[in-house]
Order: structure tokens, then sequence, then C-alpha cells
């Protein structure tokens, strides 16, 4: 697209000495204005698969925050929520406290791996087909398509001057985009606060400041990105079209004009022979239809986002014209390389490549999986005072001070017994309570909080070896269960 | 500087007359963009001058049309942040300090305030976290010298140890070296006894004799102390200034008489209730 061959004009400006031409050249053509992109309807196999995937992940998008999932009288009822104001992650029967964000980093690691994998088998299918800025790309030039009409009729309608017809055409298209952007926004807020209530907050002007922000932020990006930079997104916004070349490889499926059974191409009437020739009759039928505007049989480009419709597109002329289809297929370079020479496709699935990725995903998961089944409903922090290290007392023991945190991350409240191993004879008593020190002490925390207490710990100084003494501290529920335990330690005279 | 100004036959700029080697240096004009920006930084420099503290003078300064100072800013956020706080400490005024403690609300207000207080107020000679020094009486454990009771405590932060204030708490110590009462050798005798009270001596007959005559009015028979006097308890194993027999011996020929100020008059009420709160709250309150 941004070939630096300068203009005839320029060309004969060079030849005559104007200096101007040279700044023509080596300045202004390194940037090059976009060529707006009229992709035309298309029907066919790969289209029907386009649509499923579209309306499948509108559906995801648009319905999940409506999902209910009860998890009693206190908590919220919306089966997937990112409660921010009160710092939980809901995921159906999960529940996630800030501290568990890995959780989501490892969604995100699995995702990227999966990414990799299908990368590697099928090419770019994540950016044709189920990208977010594909299929609202995809879905904004429907809405175009059912109001301006298709290819021509928008290419003429552009063209002529301002009119009735043009100007209701132009202000209804952008009015159906902003309704779309404005639900797309609106739905990305739900995932974050309660659904049915932050819809209603919106239309009754109760929601808050931030929400109104993000709403109209969100509603902004969609319309412009799927709107107006569409296709621009892809080639100059995303890194992933640069990255991803790095997992092709000669077995990886992608779209691809097999120039070997088109070429040499040319115009074809009705009744030719196709000796010598190749089946491309340059209809252009691929160009037309590409959501890219690129020429697929350029050859492999940065700018294919790998959807297929030219492939639908082809098939449509090929039969048309009585000749095999698939000139332009899903297919790999050793294929490609087998076809030309006549020999039959070989499909290899299995690669080191591959098997890496795969391995990779399954370890991943499985780390996520044990890490979520092994996480506990309590847990159990102690800080050790600072300053004083340890206390005297008059007896001689000695004395330290903790703060203890115990995270209670059930929605029962529970009493909690805390021991202490490690220091025989220890005794234990929180600070600004009458009760006495004992060997063990009942902690009550409330139903998802974090309790927070002043813990003191008294031991002889003849049941200490050393300066010092690693303890364990442990909290046990009313099953006598051990629920939560942690290191801390015990200081003394050296 | 050459009299006519030259012009680039390539790029259309003027030179600015300087060569080297047949080379000239073109009189780029800077990028539009960036002048305008510097511009607009020179126009914003002034209306700041103006709106805001600027111009020194001699005695004074400028001090700006919206009259905005640091010093007053920092002022009306103490005074916001008093405020806030006005409606616990009236409250805290209002109770005595057992009641307040029993207040969670204020319980919790006072052990945070407290913690701040203690760390502008006493940590200079108690230390950070009241854990003391030599002369200065730990806070964290559990020998008072004049009463562990928060009542004792604010009492004590009140009115000061051998203070100026009238209701300070004194009590003092004879030297009994200095003071030719006792010869050094019975002070040595003194000392050992009191050693061997919390068992760092062997018994001492001579010294258990002079003891009884001389500290028990005011250490107790056992050492065991007497907190209406200050009297510390000689026979546990806590020791203000050191539990080695150099330390004792002085102490006895020398006495020690430490002081603490009276903080009613420089504290008001209730920091003095918060901070008796935060220091019975360090682990040896009773």
């Amino acid at each position: 697209m941004n070939q630096l061959v300068p203009s005839k004009k320029v060309q004969s400006d060079i030849a005559s000495g104007q200096p101007e031409a040279m700044i023509g050249v080596f300045g202004s053509s390194l940037y090059a204005d976009r060529v707006k992109v009229y992709p035309r309807a298309v029907s066919g196999h790969f289209r029907t698969i386009k649509w499923a995937v579209l309306i499948a992940c509108l559906a995801i998008y648009y319905i999940t925050p409506w999902l209910r999932w009860d998890r009693g009288p206190n908590a919220p009822d919306q089966a997937l929520l990112l409660d921010m104001v009160g710092r939980r992650g809901y995921f159906f029967w999960i529940e996630i406290w800030p501290q568990e964000v890995y959780y989501i980093t490892g969604l995100l690691i699995l995702g990227a791996i999966a990414l990799f994998l299908a990368t590697a088998l099928f090419g770019r299918v994540w950016c044709g087909y189920a990208c977010p800025q594909t299929v609202w790309t995809d879905l904004f030039m429907l809405v175009e398509r059912w109001i301006e009409g298709d290819r021509n009729a928008r290419m003429r309608l552009d063209q002529k001057p301002m009119s009735f017809d043009k100007l209701w055409r132009k202000i209804a298209k952008h009015c159906a985009w902003l309704l779309i952007a404005a639900a797309t926004g609106g739905a990305w807020i739900m995932y974050f606060q309660d659904a049915p209530t932050v819809t209603r907050e919106i239309f009754t002007g109760e929601a808050s400041g931030g929400t109104y922000f993000f709403f109209g932020l969100f509603t902004a990006t969609t319309y412009t990105l799927a709107g107006w930079a569409r296709e621009q997104v892809c080639t100059y916004m995303c890194p992933w079209p640069r990255i991803q070349s790095a997992m092709l490889d000669e077995h990886t499926l992608n779209v691809t004009y097999q120039a070997w059974r088109g070429e040499k191409r040319g115009k074809h009437k009705a009744g030719e022979s196709w000796e010598g020739r190749g089946d491309c009759v340059d209809c252009r039928a691929c160009v037309n239809v590409c959501p890219t505007g690129i020429d697929i049989r350029d050859g492999w480009q940065m700018e294919c986002i790998g959807c297929g419709l030219c492939i639908d597109a082809c098939d449509e002329i090929m039969s048309k014209v009585g000749r095999p289809q698939r000139l332009i297929d899903f297919v790999s370079l050793a294929n490609l390389d087998r076809r030309a020479k006549k020999q039959p496709s070989i499909l290899k699935l299995v690669r080191t490549r591959t098997m890496i990725y795969a391995t990779l995903l399954v370890v991943v998961a499985a780390i996520m999986i044990a890490a979520l089944t092994l996480r506990h409903s309590f847990e159990l922090n102690v800080l050790h005072d600072r300053s004083p290290l340890y206390v005297t007392l008059s007896d001689g023991s000695l004395r330290n001070g903790y703060t203890v945190k115990v995270l209670n991350k059930t929605r029962e409240p529970a009493f909690l017994k805390l021991v202490v191993d490690g220091l025989p004879g220890a005794e234990m008593f929180l600070a600004g309570t009458a009760e006495e020190a004992a060997s063990s002490l009942n902690l009550p925390v409330d139903a998802d909080t974090v309790a927070e207490f002043r813990l003191f710990l008294k031991a002889s100084r003849n049941s200490l070896k050393a300066g010092v003494t690693p303890i364990d501290l442990r909290l046990i529920n009313a099953d006598g269960r051990v629920v939560a335990q942690y290191r801390a330690q015990f200081n003394g005279p050296n | 500087m050459p009299s006519k100004i030259e012009k680039d036959a390539i790029s259309g700029e003027h030179t600015t007359g300087h060569e080297w080697d047949g080379i000239k240096e073109l009189n780029t004009p800077l990028p539009k963009w960036w002048l305008y920006v510097f511009y607009a930084t020179i126009i914003f420099s002034i209306v700041w001058m103006i709106l805001y503290p600027s111009v020194p003078s001699l005695s004074t300064y400028f001090g700006g049309t919206l009259g905005y100072s640091q010093r007053a800013e920092v002022e009306a956020n103490l005074q916001k942040a008093a405020a806030a706080q006005a409606s616990f400490r009236d409250r805290i005024r209002s109770l005595d300090i057992t009641e307040m403690k029993a207040d969670p609300e204020l319980n919790r207000f006072a052990l945070a305030g407290g913690r701040v207080l203690f760390a502008e107020n006493c940590a200079g000679c108690h230390q950070s976290g009241g854990v003391g020094a030599k002369g200065y009486p730990n806070l964290a454990d559990d020998d008072w010298l004049w009463g562990g009771s928060l009542e004792a405590i604010e009492y004590t932060i009140r009115h000061g140890v051998r203070s100026t204030s009238d209701e300070t708490r004194t009590s003092q110590m004879p030297r009994f070296l200095a003071d030719g009462m006792l010869t050094a050798p019975q002070i040595n005798a003194v000392a050992d006894h009191v050693l061997s009270l919390s068992g760092l001596a062997k018994p001492n007959a001579e010294g258990a004799a002079i003891f009884a005559e001389q500290c028990a009015s005011c250490h107790g028979e056992k050492g065991e102390g007497n907190r209406d006097l200050g009297a510390p308890n000689l026979a546990d194993k806590i020791w203000l200034y050191g539990s080695d027999r150099a330390s004792v011996v002085q102490t006895i020929s020398y006495s020690r008489n430490g002081v603490m100020p009276t903080w009613s008059g420089r504290l008001d009420d209730a920091t003095i209730k918060m901070l008796a709160l935060y220091v019975h709250a360090l682990g040896g309150g009773e």
C-alpha cells in the first residue's frame, strides 16, 4: 500500500530539476492517505461461519451481565461481576479478593497461549472471526449496508452532492452506530456494577459521574473504532499482526491465492478455451469483498485478517465460469507446493510448535485449576511489632506483640480458635480485652471481612533456645480442622 | 555579515551568511507549533505572576491577586482535620477515662490518635512503642512505679513526676552515701541484699538488717515496692537503672529521682486521655 513510487508528475518534476518534487518523494509519500474501503456483501461458507461467530460473541457479551447466581442475602447475585468498590471479583461460584487477581492473570496467559495455538494451526482466525474489532466492524458494516446500500450504492452516495436522500441516510447511519456503541459501552459498565440497577440509574440520571464517564468513553471508542477507524486499527494500531508471523510455519493454514492455478490471469469470455491460461478471470470480486481492502492475489500480507470472505466471493465466480472452486483457499504453504506438483495434500496438525503450545496450555490450565481447588477460605497474616521486639515482664518472662489479621472469605461469620506451636507453655491475650491470658484464644471474624487483632504472646525465658524462636500460629475451626496457619517468630534476648 | 541576505536555491530558505568550506547554514525558522507553545508559556507565566505570590521585595513580597499561600492552605487543612475530630474529642472530654474505654468508637479513635500523639510527645524519652531506656521506664511491661491502671496513667501524664505541677507525683529517695547515712561497706551489703531479692546475688545478713531499717519503709519488707511513693519493686526482674552491682550501689549512694514533666497545660484534656488509653494498651495496662 505504501509503495514509494513517485507519480508521473513528480517524476517529470524531478527530471526538470524542480526542488519541491524531492520533498514530494522523500517527505510526504512516507504517509499514505487512507483509501476508503467499501466491502461488498458476500454469501457463502465462510460468511456463514462469520455470522454465526458474530452472533455468538455478541450474545455472550450482551447477555453475560444479566445472568444471575444466588450467593445468599449479603452478596451480589450477578454471575459475573468485578466489584471495584467492594473490591471483590465474582465468577459464578468463585469469589476472589484483590490479592487473588493472579487468577485473572492466569486467564489472560491461558488466552494468549490459546491464541498462539490457534494461530499456529489455522492462521489469523482470531483476527478474522472473534476479535472484538472484527465483530463490531462487521456489525457496523451490516447496519451501513441496510441504510446506504451495498458497495456500489455507497460509493455513488459518497460522490453525490448533499441531498435530502444522502442527508437522512447519513444521519440514520450514524444514529444507529451511536445506539449500538452506547449499548456496547453500557454493557461494559454492567460487568462492574449490578446490571439491572446501573441500567435503571443510567436512564434516570442517578448513576455516578464515573459511570457516565466510562459509559461515554466506551461509547466513543466503539463508535470511532468500529465506525471510522475499522481496518486501520488492525493495520496501524494492533501489535498482533506484527507478532503473529512468529507463530506461522509452512503447515499453518492461511487464506492463500493459489497462483499456480490462477495465473496467468485475464478476462475470459464464455465459450473461450481455458488452455494456456489460469483460472483467475481478474473480476476483482476478492478485492471488492475484502474488509481491509487488499488484493489477496498479491500474496500473504500483514493487512490480511484471514476472514476468508474472498474465498466465498471467488467460489461464486468459479462456479459461474465453470471452473473448480477454491482458487483462493485456506491452505498451508506446504500443501500449496504439493498441489502445484499435483501431489495429494497432507494435514499436519501435530508439530513441535503446536505441541509446545498445547503442552503449555495444559500445564498452565492444570496449575490454575490446582490453585483454585487448593484455595483457602481463611487466611492468617501475622505482623510482629517492630518496636519493642520483646518486653521483659516482672516475673522474668518475655512478651512479644503482634498484629494479627484474619481473612474470612466465606459468607458466614466464624469463630476460630487461635493456637501457637513451637513455644511450650506460651500464653496469649488480646490487647484491649479484659480476658485472662490463656493457651488459646477464640477470635470472632465476621463474614467476608478482614478482622484485625492486637495479640500478645507470653513465654518463659527457659522455653526459648535461641534469640529468635520460630513459631506457628494456627487457626482451628469448630470441627477441629486447621484452616490457616502462619510461620512467625518470637523474639528474646540473644 | 553580508549586506544582502542570500536565499538558498534548493530549499528556498535564507542563509545565516556563515560559510564553512563552501557549506552554508540555512536560517530555517522554528516550527510554528513550537513557537506558539513558547508564546503560550510566556503568557501563562505572566498570568501566574499576577495571580500567585511572585515578586519579592526587601521586606515582603507581592502576594498575588488570589491571595493564595501554602501556609494558609496547611492551616485550613489542619482546621478541617480538627473539625472532623471535634465531635470525638468533645465526647472524650465529657467522659471519664473508663467510660471512654468502654465506648468502642472512642477507644478506636483514641488508640489510633494516641499512637501519633505518643510519637510526637513521649517517644523522645520512652522510645518508640514505649520500650523505654535506662532511666526512662518501659511502658509496655507490667511493672509500674506509680500504678498501671487507666486512672493512674492519666494522673501521671497530667501532673508528671517530680514536676513543677502542684499536684505532681513526688517522693525522694535519700542519698545514703552522699548524705553520710550509710558507709560504703554498708551500702555494698545492702546492694547484695537487694540483688538477692531477685536471685542475682547470695543472701547477705548484714545487708538484710540495714534494708529492714533504712529501706523497707518505702520499698517494703520483701522489696515489693510501694506505688503510693513511686518506690520500685526491687524483687522483680525489671531494673530501670540496670541490675549490675555497680548500678545498684550507685543508686543507693546517690539516689536517682527521675523527672517527668507535667503535661497539663501543654496538652489538652482529650489528648491526655487518648495518650493514657494508648499507653494502657501497650501491653502492661492493669
